[in-house]
Parts: C-alpha cells; sequence; structure tokens
C-alpha cells in the first residue's frame, strides 16, 4: 500500500484530483459571495463619505442617510460636471490606470506622488446639488509607506474645510496612522484652503510646532513624511491640476476661466 | 499517548496540553488580535473551523495521501479552506475582516493547524480527527480570550465593546494603559498563563535540557 501510494502515477493523481477539488471549491465561495462583499465595500464608501461630511450617526441606515448626497462626475481639466458617466458606476482609480482617460504626471508636477491621474473624477454634494452645502472631493496621495486614500469634505463657499478622512493607508500605527484620530482630525473643521479669494494655488498645509493661521493645520508628531504627504496632495488636489477649477464654481472672487490659465501656463512651463 | 477517547482528545488541549501554553505554537497570530474580545472571538471561531475541517479532510484521504508531497496536500486543504473562511467574513462580517485584515489569510500558517493534520489526522479516523480540532480550536481560543479579556479590559476599559471602567478620555475616572494595546503585552500575559498552568499541573515543567554551570569563584587575573 504505502509503495503503491508513492508510485509516480500514484502521486499526480492524487495532487490533480486534489487540486480540482480544492479549487473548485475555492471559486464556488469566491463568486457565491463576490455581490455580497461588493454591496459591503459599497457601503463601507458611502459610510466613509457619510463620516467626513459629519453626516454619520450610530445606528442609522447608511442607504437613508446617503439620499442627501448626490454624486456628480467632473472633468478635472474644465470643472465642468460630465453627466456621460454614471456616477454609480464610474471608477476613478480604473480609470486613471487607463492611459485613454487619464494623463501622466511627472517631475514637479507629481507632487502627490500618483505618477498617472484620471481626467474625471468623482465629487459628493451634500444636500442641494445646485447650491451644496458641502461638497466632498476623494483625495489620495503617496505617505510614507504607502498610498494613502481618503475624503476632503469642503463647505458650499468652495473654500473652508469641513473635515478629512482616510478610509485606506499603510501609515505607522500610533504615528502616521493618527491621521484618522477624531482630536487631530477635528481641527480641521474651519480651516481656509486659499490664502485669499482670488489665489489659484492653495496654502493650507500642516505646519510644525503649533499652527496659527486660518490655512494651517498642526502636523502630526513624530510623522513628517506622513504630514508632508498629506500637505502635497491637498495641495495638489485642491490646486489648478486637481478640483481648482471645479471648486472656483463655488468662489466668489476667482472665475473658473483664471484657474484654468493658471493651470494652462503650468503645464507649458513644464512642457518646455 | 495512550488510546485516545472521543471526549479526551476534546478536553485535553484545553488545559492539559493547551497548543499555546504547553507546544507554545499559534503565538504570532495571539499576539496580533487579542486587543479586543469580540475580534478574538471571531478568530477563535476561524480557527476551529480551519482545524476541525482540515483534520477531518485530511484524515478522509489520508490511506491514498503519498508520503512524498504529505505536507502540500495537507497545505493545499488547510489553504483552500483558509480561503473559504476569508471569503465568508468578507460576506457577513465586512467590519470584522477590516480589522482582522491579513490575520485571516495568515491562520495558514498557524502551526496549530499543519501541527494537528501531520500529527494526528493522518494516524486517526476521521471522527477523532475532526474532535481533535475542535478541541485544538478551543484550547486555542480559550488562551486567545483570556488575554483578549484581559488587554481590552485593561487597555481600552472595556469588554465586548462594553464600557465596564469609564475612561478618562470620555470623563471617567480609569486611565487607560496603553501597552496593554501593544503586542508585547500578550507576551507578558501569555507568560502568566503558562506559569498559572504549569504551577497547577507540576507535570507540564520541562527538564532542564542543560545544566548551568556555577559560578566560578573570581580569580585574579595573572
Amino acid at each position: 500500500m504505502a509503495q503503491s501510494n508513492n508510485s509516480i502515477k500514484k502521486i499526480l493523481t492524487v495532487a490533480f484530483a486534489l487540486c480540482i477539488v480544492c479549487s473548485i471549491i475555492v471559486s464556488t465561495a469566491a463568486v457565491g459571495l463576490r455581490e455580497r462583499q461588493q454591496r459591503n465595500q459599497e457601503l463601507d464608501r458611502k459610510s466613509n463619505i457619510l463620516s467626513v461630511a459629519g453626516l454619520d450617526e450610530p445606528g442609522m441606515d447608511i442607504e437613508t442617510a446617503f439620499q442627501q448626497v448626490t454624486p456628480r462626475v467632473v472633468d478635472l481639466r474644465t470643472g465642468e460636471y460630465a453627466d456621460q458617466f454614471d456616477p454609480d458606476t464610474y471608477n476613478a482609480f480604473e480609470a486613471a490606470r487607463d492611459p485613454a482617460q487619464s494623463r501622466t504626471l511627472s517631475g514637479e508636477r507629481d507632487i502627490a506622488g500618483l505618477s498617472r491621474q484620471e481626467n474625471y473624477s468623482t465629487v459628493y454634494l451634500v444636500g442641494d446639488p445646485d447650491d451644496p452645502e458641502q461638497i466632498i472631493l476623494p483625495i489620495r496621495g503617496q505617505g510614507l509607506w504607502g498610498l494613502m486614500r481618503g475624503y476632503l469634505a469642503v463647505q458650499g463657499d468652495g473654500n473652508t474645510i469641513e473635515g478629512i478622512t482616510y478610509y485606506s493607508h499603510a501609515e505607522t500605527p500610533g504615528l502616521g496612522a493618527e491621521v484618522n484620530n477624531p482630536r487631530w482630525q477635528a481641527q480641521w473643521d474651519g480651516k481656509e484652503i486659499y490664502p485669499s479669494a482670488d489665489s489659484v494655488q492653495p496654502a493650507i498645509e500642516l505646519v510644525k510646532g503649533g499652527a496659527s493661521g486660518e490655512t494651517e493645520v498642526d502636523a502630526l508628531s513624530g510623522a513628517t513624511l506622513t504630514s508632508n504627504g498629506v500637505t502635497n496632495m491637498l495641495q495638489f488636489w485642491l490646486g489648478p491640476a486637481g478640483f481648482g477649477e471645479y471648486l472656483a464654481r463655488f468662489r466668489s472672487g476667482i472665475t473658473r476661466d483664471e484657474v484654468q490659465d493658471a493651470s494652462i501656463d503650468s503645464d507649458q512651463t513644464e512642457g518646455a | 499517548m495512550s488510546a485516545a477517547t472521543p471526549k479526551g482528545v476534546l478536553t485535553t488541549p484545553i488545559f492539559k496540553n493547551n497548543p499555546i501554553a504547553l507546544q507554545i505554537l499559534g503565538i504570532c497570530s495571539a499576539l496580533a488580535v487579542t486587543t479586543s474580545m469580540s475580534v478574538s472571538l471571531v478568530m477563535t471561531l476561524a480557527v476551529i473551523f480551519v482545524t476541525a475541517f482540515s483534520n477531518l479532510f485530511v484524515s478522509l484521504i489520508r490511506h491514498h495521501i503519498p508520503s512524498a508531497i504529505r505536507i502540500i496536500v495537507q497545505m493545499t486543504i488547510i489553504a483552500s479552506l483558509v480561503i473559504v473562511v476569508d471569503q465568508i467574513l468578507k460576506a457577513y462580517a465586512y467590519e470584522m475582516s477590516k480589522q482582522l485584515s491579513v490575520f485571516v489569510g495568515l491562520i495558514i500558517t498557524n502551526c496549530i493547524v499543519m501541527g494537528r493534520a501531520e500529527g494526528f489526522a493522518m494516524t486517526n479516523t476521521p471522527g477523532m480527527a475532526f474532535l481533535d480540532g475542535i478541541g485544538n480550536g478551543l484550547g486555542y481560543g480559550f488562551i486567545l480570550m483570556v488575554v483578549g479579556f484581559v488587554r481590552e479590559l485593561l487597555g481600552a476599559g472595556s469588554v465586548f465593546g462594553f464600557t465596564v471602567l469609564q475612561p478618562v478620555q470620555d470623563g471617567g475616572w480609569y486611565v487607560p494603559n496603553g501597552l496593554l494595546l501593544l503586542p508585547p503585552s500578550a507576551f507578558f500575559i501569555i507568560g502568566l498563563i503558562i506559569w498559572v498552568l504549569r504551577a497547577l499541573n507540576p507535570e507540564q515543567i520541562e527538564e532542564n535540557e542543560f545544566v548551568m554551570k556555577e559560578n566560578t569563584q573570581p580569580k585574579e587575573a595573572v
């Protein structure tokens, strides 16, 4: 028996049969549960959006609460809404990998360390979509150990910050991972993105040793590189390359064309 | 070992032959997932499921497993079961699976599962192997729950997420001990449990493998 068990034929038969059976079990589980898993991820994303907007309450029904939020796809190059995309199915992360729907970033333009940026992105509007109370923007960029993804909630004036949250990051626990500490997040409320009503470049940044101005937030202690990452990704996504043109719709002292001109100027200088 | 009885294989791994406390297996995940009791409980259930069924399947086909590839065969069975558990958690306990993150996947490398498959299931009948798997899973879970209880109670002031000791951050009186939320604290607690278990069962104390040389008199350098 032991002899026949160790014949080459028997070894191959057992190995092959085992692989077939195990792969059938694993794929059945993966395919059968996929729909439920995707629904969970969707709920998780929605609850993150509600949480950054300050709309989450314990025990609420996420789907019901999410009804006051309208997702819209925005063309980052013009700041126009792009209604040819369905905001429920459009995936900005996939678009950023597709050369036809994205552009490469390099050198100084790529301060957030993304290397590719999508042309269209999804924003979430709280309240009346034409005159929103809050605009929730997806942000992402390199931290110390990897890509950090989160949301930034901006008030309807396109300048005052309501809150920030990260739903996926790999920062050091206790240091960089404090980006999700509620006490640190609380100090973002009321900070301003731009230094003056007509400025194109955002001024919001993390500073060491006590934030004083309207555009300064305390850096995370012991996490300089994570703090730099947060500053860079905000500078990038709120500047002319990111949501600058889109936010100009809501701001009073500046028009979209002015931001667009600044954006084209900087593109040309880079290209030269 | 004497002839295995169904009751014996189920209960001895809990106190007498505990996989963590006596065999010192599966320590890594015991450090990582015991910051709160609910996470420990889910991890326990996952490990019980995997050890029980991997033992059962390995035992069922034990007469057909070629000895040359037996470890790979066991690993394939264990890995498949772990993936199934991971998928189920993602579908039905999403929050929990986010907290457990990689540690569900790392059940594959938990020495207890592999050790029981190789050490028990390969030479015993399926029914006994299944019970042995449950028993060892319970033994693992017992330590996990005790460690989780101490860490969550003293580290966060709560048990299963319910506040018992009101922490000062929320206006209470209890100053949480942050060390207990860090992995090293689990080492101390597991060490104390091993001490207690060996004091109660002196036969668990191991013989010294070598005798330390006694201090020699210091001599002046010549």
